[in-house]
């Protein structure tokens, strides 16, 4: 929870957005917003801003959510929320941040593992990540830059969002024609 | 040694991958390369095995089949089996509304530029449909063919990616 990669997001919270967010619904594949890739936004924009708040509050309320990028509350965009607080799988935990055109600068030791979606509730894929990872991007508000460097389940969290918001969702990600599987048993 | 390609479906239930292996197994036949998974409540097995003549396990087939839940083909393959790659490697993935003719559509861009898929499967879940095949493409074309499938897929208003397949060893 702690030490120097902390101070990547300066102390970041969503406190910091002075604005309650709203819970928004969430959309599920094959809602076509999840396929286009979001442009870049202005991150002090009160537009913004309050797109940030939602997405945590929606976040927040949403059982097992580790993240949630803009286009899975319909809106196409370059912002995603993240929190992997308590998660067993993570190593590196920044707790809850908002990131605003983010992308990787660096990724290495690339690792399979099963993911899920909010936005693809019926079924998991394994996709290769990597564990080892370094995003810059900005924060939602004061617009600051921010450079994370992390691993792991952040990592793989922060991987899964910024494919969102390229349009991508993990099915275009899976390793095999064998690698989706069905969370229903339809017996 | 006779080859034999046999497929086996039927409504699902604990058993059927016992009930088949065994009726192989009792005439001596040797399972070699095979799929058995359940699709939509029904369990599909498709394999090739060595050993016995076609004949003999149809007939030996035919009690399991007698209830008509399952349905069982025996056909007699020329064994050569094993080709070399065709090509390159790649991962293409396809998602969006369930409509009519994705595989087909798709499929065709691939066969077209002479590219080989090796491993397919379908998942339709809710109104979402997910098409995931492996596919051997001619070297270097992969660029073309990455352009004709996007073009294929906006025109039936889905998502496309062709990746290279990962061909890591450990």
């Amino acid at each position: 929870m702690t030490g120097p990669e902390y101070a990547g997001l300066g102390g970041w919270t969503p406190a910091k957005l002075g604005v309650p967010g709203e819970v928004r619904a969430v959309v599920a594949a094959p809602e076509p917003v999840l396929s286009r890739p979001g442009p870049e936004v202005d991150p002090t924009s009160a537009e913004v801003v309050r797109l940030a708040a939602d997405l945590v509050a929606t976040m927040r309320v949403s059982p097992g959510c580790v993240g949630l990028a803009a286009p899975q509350i319909g809106v196409s965009a370059q912002v995603f929320a993240v929190d992997v607080t308590g998660h067993p799988k993570a190593v590196t935990v920044h707790g809850t941040f908002v990131l605003c055109n983010a992308r990787v600068v660096e990724a290495s030791r690339w690792k399979a593992g099963r993911e899920g979606c909010m936005s693809v509730p019926d079924l998991t894929g394994d996709v290769k990540r990597a564990s080892r990872l370094v995003v810059e991007g900005v924060l939602p508000g004061s617009g600051e830059p921010v450079r994370l460097v992390t691993d792991g389940f952040e990592a793989r969290a922060l991987q899964h969002e910024i494919d969102h918001c390229a349009g991508l969702l993990f099915l275009d990600q899976v390793a095999g024609a064998h690698a989706v599987y069905q969370r229903k048993v339809y017996l | 040694m006779n080859e034999l390609a046999i497929t086996v479906i039927g409504r699902d239930r604990p058993g059927i991958v016992a009930d088949v292996a065994e009726v192989l197994a009792g005439l001596g036949a040797n399972l070699t390369d095979s799929t058995m998974t359940r699709l939509r409540g029904h369990f599909a097995m498709t394999l090739i095995c060595v050993g016995p003549a076609a004949a003999d396990v149809e007939a030996a087939f035919a009690p399991l089949a007698a209830d008509g839940h399952l349905l069982a083909t025996v056909r007699a393959v020329t064994p050569d089996g094993a080709s070399e790659p065709a090509g390159e490697p790649y991962v293409l993935a396809v998602h969006g509304a369930d409509r009519m003719g994705i595989v087909a559509a798709m499929t065709r861009v691939l066969a077209d530029a002479g590219g080989n898929v090796t491993d397919l499967s379908t998942r339709l879940t809710g109104s979402l449909y997910v098409v995931v095949a492996e596919v051997e493409l001619p070297p270097g074309s992969s660029d073309e063919v990455a352009g004709r499938l996007t073009r294929v897929a906006a025109e039936l208003g889905v998502g496309v990616s062709l990746r290279p397949a990962d061909t890591d060893l450990l």
